[in-house]
């Protein structure tokens, strides 16, 4: 996926439960595994990646994983202190902001702020010639986008602000984050769905919000969680008859074949409806039997995430 | 151990809540279709655009008004009423749900109209933080108040954090009641009056940042609400009282995997902590241990001499491992959430083979939503 991983940002969004901070890990681990220095973003505080991993919650701090692999949490309180400090260079006044309590319940109160600071973090950590000190320059930085309403909301914060404020500061930085999103040589967008019925009917509607609405173009879709087809007709066949006729782990063993079968089957449909409604091209992602996740299992998705 | 329709009795308020992805709104439908056909009158708010749901359930679309699911259609799924049930289904539109409440509490035409045509409110009503949770909550009260159902059945917005609509009452009413309203209560020059040198100054260096032209907007958005703060004061008081009623039934819904069962788990603390009303937790697509009995190697030799095929049988039982892992691992993880409940209802639905969406796939949940006593165990049974 050489046009996805060039990219110096990919944001990867999806309805809830589809699995998008696994697909977000995954394509970090196969970035960096192709010797990019990468960055998998966390927007809502799931410190998925640590988890997997098996360590202590990164939070606001850039954390090196494996090879070639950081992580980080955005927590928008942090992404606003830390934009006040590039922002006021004077001391004084940056003391005066955070002491005040008015200033606090304001940022508090302001609808979208939350969300406009947070992806300007996402872009200071994307530059090439990092505002932060000593920050360390990635070729590629992955974002675990908030579930399809709240991420909408959330990818349109730039452009909402851009529209309010009328001249300023905020005007300027907005604009360039609204510009930077939508720079389709720049930012990349992956939507992570599921082979049921609800999620491919979200998943092609959200396409068409992100393409129509938030101007951002749509580069993969991925289906997760595919159903390997194990059985064929044939073998389904002979498989029900000798479910039918016999008993204890022969029948049970049958039907858990017949299940599957059943499931990969209906998950092809939801496939083939998926490749029809939408226009981003459509990769699929294996269904992992293991029951939880880890490092193993997120370098096998890796390997095969196209 | 009961089912939902004993859980639900004397209730008239059932919430589902959960994190996403883990089958929240088809439970929902499911017990709103159940109770129905147990002759009551139900609604079902949902926010999910289960369009296919719609469909099936007769609706064309949901609106944000509420819609009958046509009764014929209980009949034609082979579905058995009793007394005179409706099924009434809507979807809720938050931002309109928003702008219903600003034309109710707005003290007059012109403040309404500041407010509905203020850009701040337009663009972000939306994602104001908790607004469509908040607004989920606030159509329940509107339909709770009206009276018109025996049981309204709410499908909470998919949040990663099942708490967030929990919280968004009391999240709405700081952001109205809290002091940047104040601030700019005064029409004169951003409150510096009110409260000092310091915090004028404090503005200066926010205009440096901002422009003055975002504080101006911001001060007539707050300013707008203000008139509003008694009547959504009043108002969200009254939701929380309606959340915390001993006529509400909390339901939380999960999956079997080990995150959605911590969230359950994180969950249902919570809500014994605010003292709501909690009633049980469902677990959707559970693979059962009760059809994946162990075996020994003479499966192997057994599959291979009835299927004439060694390729086919070993096959045959890496798939069946796979899935006795699949369910021992969700038997593992509703041990947990058992032990944690105490003594509440757990009840579990199986991973279908197919996808719910339709009344007959909905009545089907329902023989495990519904089941109780020796009928659980029999549903259960019959699976295997």
């Amino acid at each position: 996926m050489p046009d996805l991983l060039d990219k110096r940002l990919v944001i990867v969004t999806g309805k809830g439960g589809v699995g998008k901070s696994t697909v977000a890990l995954a394509m970090g681990l196969a970035a960096a595994a192709e010797g990019r220095r990468t960055i998998v973003c966390e927007v809502s505080s799931q410190e998925h990646t640590s988890q997997v991993f098996n360590r202590a919650e990164v939070g606001f701090h850039e954390v090196e994983m494996a090879d070639n692999l950081w992580a980080i949490s955005i927590d928008p309180d942090e992404a606003m202190r830390e934009y006040l400090l590039l922002q006021l260079r004077v001391r004084a006044m940056r003391d005066l902001l955070y002491r005040s309590r008015i200033f606090g319940y304001l940022a508090a109160a302001t609808p979208g702020l939350r969300e406009l600071v947070t992806i300007g973090k996402i872009w200071e950590v994307a530059l090439p010639d990092r505002k932060v000190k000593k920050g360390r320059e990635y070729d590629l930085v992955i974002v675990d986008a908030p579930a399809t309403g709240h991420g909408v909301a959330f990818l349109q914060t730039p452009r909402t602000f851009a529209n309010i404020a009328r001249v300023g500061p905020i005007k300027a930085q907005a604009e360039a984050l609204e510009t930077f999103l939508v720079n389709h040589r720049k930012t990349g967008v992956a939507i992570v769905a599921l082979p049921e019925e609800m999620p491919v009917n979200e998943t092609a509607s959200l396409e068409r919000t992100l393409t129509e609405d938030v101007g951002v173009a749509v580069d993969r879709v991925y289906m997760n969680a595919l159903y390997p087809e194990r059985f064929s007709a044939e073998e389904n066949e002979r498989l029900e008859s000798l479910s039918a006729n016999g008993n204890g782990a022969v029948r049970a063993a049958c039907r858990a074949a017949i299940s599957e079968r059943r499931r990969a089957v209906a998950q092809r449909g939801q496939l083939a409806r998926l490749t029809e409604l939408v226009s981003a091209p459509v990769r699929t992602l294996p269904f992992m039997f293991e029951p939880e996740l880890g490092v193993e299992e997120m370098q096998e998705l890796a390997g095969v995430l196209d | 151990m009961a089912g939902v329709a004993e859980l639900l009795e004397g209730k008239r308020v059932c919430i589902c809540a959960g994190s996403g992805g883990v089958g929240k709104t088809t439970s929902s439908a499911a017990i709103a279709a159940g109770q129905a056909a147990r002759g009551k009158r139900v609604a079902v708010l949902t926010i999910d655009p289960a369009k296919r749901l719609a469909d099936s359930l007769g609706l064309p679309e949901l609106g944000n008004e509420e819609r009958q699911v046509d009764p014929g259609l209980f009949a034609e799924a082979g579905v058995e009423t009793v007394g005179d049930g409706e099924l009434w289904a809507m979807m809720l539109d938050a931002k309109a749900t928003f702008d219903e409440l600003v034309r109710r509490h707005a003290p007059d035409a012109e403040t309404r109209d500041r407010i509905l045509s203020n850009r701040i409110y337009q663009q972000l009503s939306n994602a104001l933080a908790g607004s469509q949770e908040y607004m989920a909550m606030e159509k329940l009260f509107e339909l709770y108040a009206e009276d018109r159902y025996d049981l309204l059945v709410l499908d909470t917005p998919p949040s990663r954090n099942a708490l967030d609509f929990l919280e968004a009452p009391r999240r709405l009413m700081q952001f109205i009641e809290g002091r940047a309203l104040q601030v700019f209560m005064k029409p004169t020059g951003l409150g510096m009056k009110v409260f000092g040198r310091g915090t004028s100054m404090m503005f200066s260096v926010l205009s440096r940042l901002t422009g003055v032209e975002v504080l101006e907007d911001l001060s007539e958005f707050f300013q707008a609400f203000s008139g509003m703060v008694g009547g959504f004061r009043e108002r969200a008081k009254r939701v929380n009282e309606l959340l915390a009623n001993p006529e509400t039934c909390f339901l939380v819904v999960c999956a079997p995997q080990g995150e959605p069962i911590n969230e359950a788990v994180y969950f249902h603390r919570k809500l014994v902590e605010a003292e709501l009303p909690f009633g049980g937790v469902i677990v959707n697509k559970v693979h059962y241990g009760t059809e994946l009995p162990a075996y020994d190697g003479s499966l192997e030799r057994e599959l291979t001499e009835a299927l004439r095929d060694e390729d086919l049988a070993r096959r045959v039982i890496e798939n069946f491992d796979d899935y006795r892992a699949l369910a021992a691992r969700d038997q593992r993880n509703i041990k947990r959430l058992t032990a944690e409940m105490r003594a509440r209802l757990v009840i579990q639905v199986p991973y279908l083979d197919e996808d719910v969406h339709d009344l007959a796939g909905l009545m089907r949940i329902n023989d495990y939503l519904f089941a109780s006593g020796a009928r659980e165990r029999s549903v259960i049974a019959a699976e295997a």
